[in-house]
């Protein structure tokens, strides 16, 4: 830049920043017709949706906490959730190492039907059933317990009789059933009680499963699996010596999380790796079953950080609200700088216009590139970032008028407050920037929105500044209203602070 | 409107000036006792935390007409163990908090909500936070706190000097006691928004001090050299300068937040608009005292210990220049310290001297 106050900037080059300006906006607005960028992407709480967080615990020594563990868990929610076929669902892993949390959000009413089958989150295992009955507790009653099978000790078989599988506290599903023991479990809906045999065959060893029904015999859904090679053998072998057993010693039980998901009887050895499992499916169990089937091996246990559900309903009011408190603000923004700007106030509400613009512009293009959702942080954000760009016009103009007050010249004042106002902005907007990008770093869900937001803004604001308010303030020198000191100029010798003659007597140094 | 205006002008001439620095110890104390009022209030009160860091589960029915005591006895009846606090928001939504439940007897609270008030379940707002949920965000928040300081304070460092770092991060300190303090006092709601509110409030409070300090900077680059007024008076001269812009960029600033507030607290009863803006507004209020008040005074006590600038005052003291910077400027005559020192050549005499 030219140097302090010998120069007056010629008012082609403030054209050229205008032009700049005016391609760049032209630039977005042609990309956003590119992408077929409509309308911001809203966020989960401003159209109604489910966000569940969860936070990865390690819940024996097999499983540690690492990040390729995590995104091998994202990797699998993912495609659990991608199966419900809810459009725009996101899975995604936040910050780092131990620390990782993976953040689900599915729009719409579905979100209930995710949280369930997220919420199965441990290893899928294959057990030989031992013992079954109905799942309420008959400690009391000796007389029903269950013949003990072969190698139960008494041990499991009074822990197996205690079991009230009608309490929900003892349906939670704990991941932490060791793969070698025989353990008592309860069915997931808690109608029927277990004991099962070590895990012979483990999820990871499913390499397909899917829904499928027959119609020939009416509509019965059914789950088709197929194992790997070492699933086949393993399960081959596990089928062949049940399926001769008696009932219910026959059935294999699928556990996921602890629990029994479904535990089908074996009609004959399975040795090709192919398998059917029928009974009364509706639909949507013979789905979920292969869903969990097929994606049930975690590598890790989570536990539910937050669970968050927003109805459309409350989303839009949200949403209006955010609307009606930042046209509020702009308004009252708009009033006060032109009641105490005048005319210099046409110039905030041109920048504020040319800064929202752009922003807007940024939300299409961002939503489209990135998949940036505006949510209702993010929305505060914008809107608190309105002062911030407001007040750098203040810093600019006060700075006008007190290069005037010295005697200048408009034209040399406008020149020499920049300069001085330019290293307050700067820093100011970057002491803005550095708490966004270390909000953004720091915090999880909808603080990262608010961050992000207010980042974008501020930078929105630094360019806005250097490329429109400043351009204009420079050519409107050159116009003789502003010049002039015209009462409704805003930088009349009255609203100023000085008399006039002094202005007309300073005004010829320039 | 002009009338401020023309304050400014005479603020800016130093003919109109108000002895920030000079003062300092009644700001001092001012602040002390506040803090110590925000430490009482945490130590006795505490602060009221949101689920958010307590862990619980909050539901939220949107029916009109539907009472209170309704919706205790319903989730009463679903046997959820624990205190349960049911508040109603606006004319037809009841939200109703609980401590952390299992997703079983989430399921039980939703399923009696809906039979009682006879909703859909999809049209009940629920957010279940896990115990140690709060534990990891109340630690991120610090976190984030530390880095913010340690950073903003080299940053600083570079782009002014040392002193002024320092002197920002006492006023940015003294903004987050004395909110914290309020918060606790008042037993306003602390969620995560809050914390966000709050955060940013810091780097608010430091634009304001930053457009101060960068005219304190410039008052007193050559303050030694011209040996004319005391580090303090041309720091003085600078708060005054620009008190007016600092008005003006706080009051801009608060009216968008006010109105968060005024649409989050009125319209929308309760959640994230009321409690981020709540925050901004509280906040925003201290920061704009500090960066007066506190920021100011603060650097100059530093300042004024460095034997440059105590001999300065005593060469000041001994031409019997020492009085307020607004007397020596409008004496006719005697050389005033002036914004534009060393500034190129135009140096009309100006008359100082309205009313």
């Amino acid at each position: 830049m030219s140097t302090p106050n010998k120069t007056v900037k010629s008012p082609a080059r403030s054209g050229r920043s205008l032009v700049i300006l005016a391609v760049i906006l032209l630039g977005l607005l042609v990309t956003t017709f590119i992408q077929g960028a409509s309308s911001v992407r809203l966020g989960l709480d401003l159209r109604g949706g489910t966000s569940v967080t969860l936070q990865p615990r390690a819940s024996n020594d097999a499983n540690k906490i690492t990040t390729e563990a995590v995104d091998q868990a994202v990797t699998i929610i993912r495609q659990r959730v991608n199966s419900l076929g809810v459009a725009e669902s996101e899975v995604t892993a936040q910050g780092s190492g131990t620390n990782r949390q993976i953040v689900i959000s599915v729009p719409g009413d579905s979100g209930r039907r995710v949280v369930d089958l997220v919420g199965q989150t441990a290893e899928l295992r294959f057990r030989q059933v031992l013992a079954e009955s109905a799942g309420i507790s008959t400690a009391a009653d000796t007389s029903t317990a269950a013949t003990p099978a072969a190698g139960v000790s008494a041990e499991i078989n009074a822990k197996y009789a205690a079991l009230d599988c009608t309490n929900a506290a003892n349906r939670e599903g704990t991941g932490a059933d060791s793969p070698a023991d025989t353990i008592v479990s309860c069915s997931r809906e808690g109608a029927a009680k277990y004991i099962l045999g070590p895990a012979e065959v483990l999820g990871r060893q499913v390499s397909a499963a899917t829904a499928g029904f027959n119609p020939q015999q009416g509509v019965t859904w059914f789950v088709s699996l197929t194992f790997d090679g070492e699933g086949t053998k393993a399960f081959g072998a596990l089928t062949n010596r049940v399926t001769t057993l008696a009932s219910p010693l026959n059935q294999v039980a699928i556990v996921l999380d602890g629990l029994v998901v479904s535990a089908p009887r074996i009609n004959e050895a399975i040795p090709s790796g192919n398998a059917q499992i029928t009974g009364s499916f509706s639909q949507v169990e013979a789905q979920d079953l292969a869903n969990v089937l097929k994606y049930g091996a975690l590598p890790l246990a989570f536990d539910r950080g937050e669970v968050q559900q927003v109805s459309p309903t409350l989303g839009a009011d949200q949403l209006n609200a955010g609307l009606l408190a930042g046209f509020l603000g702009l308004g009252l923004v708009v009033i006060y700088s032109l009641l105490y700007y005048r005319g210099l106030g046409l110039v905030t509400v041109g920048s504020l216009a040319v800064a929202g613009a752009l922003v807007y512009l940024l939300f299409l293009v961002l939503g489209k590139s990135i998949g940036f959702t505006l949510t209702l942080a993010g929305i505060a954000g914008a809107i608190v970032a309105i002062g911030v760009t407001a007040d750098s016009f203040i810093v600019f103009f006060e700075r006008i008028r007190d290069e005037a007050r010295e005697g200048r010249s408009l034209r040399s004042a406008v020149e020499s407050g920049w300069l001085k106002a330019r290293h307050t902005i700067l820093v100011a907007d970057a002491v803005s920037l550095i708490a966004a990008v270390l909000l953004y770093f720091f915090a999880v869900g909808g603080v990262r929105g608010f961050a992000f937001t207010l980042g974008l803004t501020t930078l929105v604001d630094l360019f806005v500044v250097f490329f429109f308010t400043k351009p204009i303030v420079t050519i409107l020198a050159g116009v003789n209203f502003f010049a002039s000191g015209h009462p409704l100029s805003g930088l009349s010798p009255k609203s100023i602070g000085m008399k006039s003659t002094q202005v007309s007597a300073t005004t010829l140094e320039a | 409107m002009s009338k401020l205006s023309g304050l400014g002008g005479r603020l800016y001439s130093g003919e109109t000036s108000f002895d920030f620095i000079g003062n300092r110890r009644r700001w001092y104390s001012i602040s002390a006792v506040f803090i110590l009022l925000s430490i009482g209030a945490l130590a006795i009160q505490g602060l009221h935390l949101g689920i958010e860091f307590k862990g619980g589960s909050s539901y939220t029915v949107n029916k009109s007409g539907i009472s209170i005591e309704q919706a205790r006895a319903s989730v009463a009846d679903a046997g959820i163990p624990g205190e349960i606090i049911v508040q109603k928001i606006g004319n037809d939504k009841v939200r109703i908090q609980t401590g952390a439940l299992t997703s079983e007897q989430s399921k039980a609270v939703e399923s009696a909500l809906t039979t009682t008030f006879d909703v859909t379940i999809e049209s009940i707002d629920t957010q279940l936070i896990g115990p140690s949920w709060g534990k990891e965000i109340t630690k991120k928040a610090l976190y984030g706190l530390i880095a913010f300081l340690l950073v903003i304070m080299l940053f600083l460092a570079m782009a002014f000097e040392p002193k002024m770092a320092i002197s920002a991060i006492v006023a940015v300190i003294h903004d987050v006691f004395i909110t914290v303090g309020i918060y606790a006092l008042v037993g306003f709601d602390v969620t995560p928004a809050t914390v966000i509110g709050f955060l940013t409030i810091l780097g608010y409070s430091l634009y304001d001090t930053v457009v101060v300090f960068d005219k304190v900077r410039e008052n007193t680059k050559s303050v030694a050299a011209v040996g004319k007024v005391t580090y303090s008076q041309a720091a003085n001269l600078a708060v005054n300068q620009t008190i007016v812009r600092s008005a003006n960029t706080s009051l801009i600033a608060l009216l968008p937040v006010g109105s968060i507030l005024f649409v989050g607290a009125g319209l929308l009863g309760a959640g994230t608009l009321k409690d981020l803006s709540l925050a901004l507004f509280i906040g925003l209020a201290v920061g704009t005292y500090s960066s007066i008040f506190i920021a100011p005074p603060f650097l100059a006590s530093l300042r004024e210990k460095e034997p440059a600038m105590q001999a300065l005052a005593k060469r000041v003291a001994g031409r019997g220049g020492a009085e307020a910077v607004s007397a020596s400027v409008a004496a006719p005559g005697r050389p005033a310290i002036r914004p534009s020192v060393g500034r190129g050549p135009r140096n009309q005499p100006k008359r100082k001297g309205r009313k």
